[in-house]
């Protein structure tokens, strides 16, 4: 699973960063595991395909040897006196992120994390929305793409670079861990309902919305992490999907048989 | 100038961790025939066509296409890769795949236009699956899943279609589908490669032949390469034991009998 791979390997990509700008929230850090997560990708496919290794083996030798090099970086160069620790960067705190406002000029434009995903946010619909086609050619039928002469690792690189993109920016809220959680339980709960790739986009979005705001409510109510409840919710409902498309395929057959014997 | 061959293999080797698969092919495939690339099991063909298509490094040699490089002539070439190639549980309808056929390298950003979406449906109707057409393709059987790899292949309007085995694990209606296709395209003027394992079926629909055991062993006008020797040379111990059969039926009277018993 690559997404997985790139939501760890980042870290050493984010402390090499931080110790060259001293800054937790500066664009080198976006830089700095954007490059790493781009890199993992490059490593796990040079080891997939010219090493001819499995691609679980080469999936779980990248991301633990550049996670476990990041545990070591941050141990051995932050000290104790940063920000940068690694419960932060494996959990996150989305509790308290509304505590960092953005006020200009007496003014509330937002939140930190929000401003800071937006422009993200933008580059991803606008990437996803234009090119499509390129994306779904290179999910489906790698080869086939091939043939057509189109260049289907730059379409990787472009792919694989916003997947980290995206992750290291979650990294505040929902961390390392559990945006792993986010990135899959929409879409493969909407993978159950739909069989269309545009739909399931839409879907996973609905999907994904009414998660989080189910396990922020519950959070809230309970007292306890909210990135945390929102995966276990996202877990719920895929379950419940499943169980109920489960039924109604039961419930129809019985239908159909009845009328069978009618 | 209309180049003469379809497709010319000069001196082409390809190897697999430094063990050959394909071994010094040379030839020159007409145009406008239904070609059949035959051969048994691990003989190279598929390796062959993903050569042609330079999907693999080449060791040796060159292929081209139309008398040009590949890469100038892209547009005018389909390739149906193996069933098998692609996962079939992957969210998209049977119209969605087909649509595929219509994008092309340069123009990813840009939408299909009605045309592009029109012969689309009509390639759809061409194998027979419009009422299937917006039904995903894991509900599809794998003759269904066959046609839409070459409903695909035809959306994309090409001169030179290249099959990697299109009638392996599909039933007889769409064998007969494909093969009735195949003669329509022939009749426009298109090309068609096909690489197949068996020899017993639908090769009499092949016009010209090519027979691949890691070398090239013949290729022709169908009629003349398939002789004995040549099939002998192709597939070797395979073909062996019943061609030793018919000639001890041939050259002892039946039922044959062994040497100790006629002394008797």
């Amino acid at each position: 699973m690559v997404g997985d791979a790139i939501s760890h390997s980042v870290l050493p990509g984010i402390v090499i960063a931080y110790l060259f700008s001293s800054q937790f929230d500066s664009i080198f850090i976006m830089i700095g595991a954007g490059i790493f997560g781009v890199f993992t990708t490059v490593i796990i496919d040079f080891f997939h395909k010219k090493l001819k290794l499995q691609e679980d083996a080469s999936i779980g030798i990248t991301f633990t040897w550049l996670f476990a090099v990041g545990v070591i970086l941050i141990a051995l160069f932050t000290g104790s006196a940063t920000d940068l620790d690694q419960e932060c960067v494996l959990f996150g705190e989305l509790g308290t992120s509304f505590l960092d406002k953005i006020i200009i000029g007496g003014r509330l434009y937002g939140t930190r994390s929000m401003l800071m995903i937006l422009p993200v946010f933008l580059v991803i619909v606008l990437f996803v929305f234009s090119g499509f086609k390129g994306l779904q050619l290179l999910a489906f039928h790698e080869e086939y793409a091939l043939s057509k002469g189109i260049n289907t690792r730059i379409w990787q690189l472009g792919f694989m670079s916003l997947v980290s993109i995206t992750t290291v920016m979650s990294f505040e809220s929902v961390g390392a861990i559990l945006v792993v959680g986010l990135l899959v339980l929409p879409p493969a709960t909407a993978y159950l309902l739909v069989g269309k790739l545009t739909k399931m986009l839409w879907f996973s979005c609905v999907i994904a919305t009414f998660d989080c705001l189910l396990g922020y409510l519950f959070s809230i109510y309970f007292d306890v992490s909210v990135s945390s409840m929102i995966i276990v919710f996202a877990g719920i409902i895929f379950v419940l999907v499943f169980l109920g498309l489960k039924a109604q395929k039961k419930w129809k057959n019985n239908f159909s048989e009845q009328s069978v014997f009618e | 100038m209309k180049p003469k061959h379809s497709i010319e293999v000069h001196n082409l080797s390809v190897a697999y961790n430094r063990i050959p698969v394909l071994w010094d092919i040379d030839f020159e495939l007409p145009q406008g025939q239904i070609i059949g690339i035959v051969g048994p099991n691990g003989s190279g063909k598929s390796t062959l066509l993903k050569a042609i298509m330079g999907l693999i490094p080449l060791s040796s040699g060159f292929a081209k296409i139309y008398d040009k490089e590949l890469n100038n002539v892209r547009d005018k070439i389909a390739y149906v890769p193996q069933r098998e190639s692609v996962d079939w549980n992957f969210p998209a309808t049977v119209e969605d795949v087909v649509r595929m056929g219509r994008y092309k390298k340069g123009k990813l950003f840009s939408r299909l236009s009605g045309i592009d979406k029109q012969l689309a449906d009509e390639a759809i109707e061409k194998v027979r699956l419009t009422p299937y057409k917006d039904r995903q393709i894991s509900q599809l059987s794998g003759g269904q899943q066959q046609r839409v790899f070459l409903a695909r292949a035809l959306a994309q309007g090409a001169d030179l279609y290249i099959m990697d085995e299109p009638f392996v694990g599909v039933d007889v209606a769409t064998e007969k589908t494909i093969l009735d296709l195949l003669i329509t395209m022939k009749n426009e003027g298109k090309t068609v490669v096909i690489v197949h394992h068996d020899l017993q079926t639908v090769s009499d629909s092949f016009d010209y032949i090519v027979l691949l055991n890691t070398r090239l062993i013949a290729h022709g006008p169908t009629r003349e390469v398939l002789t004995e020797e040549n099939l002998q040379a192709t597939y070797g111990g395979q073909l062996n034991l019943l061609v030793k059969m018919q000639h001890l039926i041939k050259n002892t009277d039946f039922p044959i009998r062994e040497k100790g018993f006629e002394d008797k």
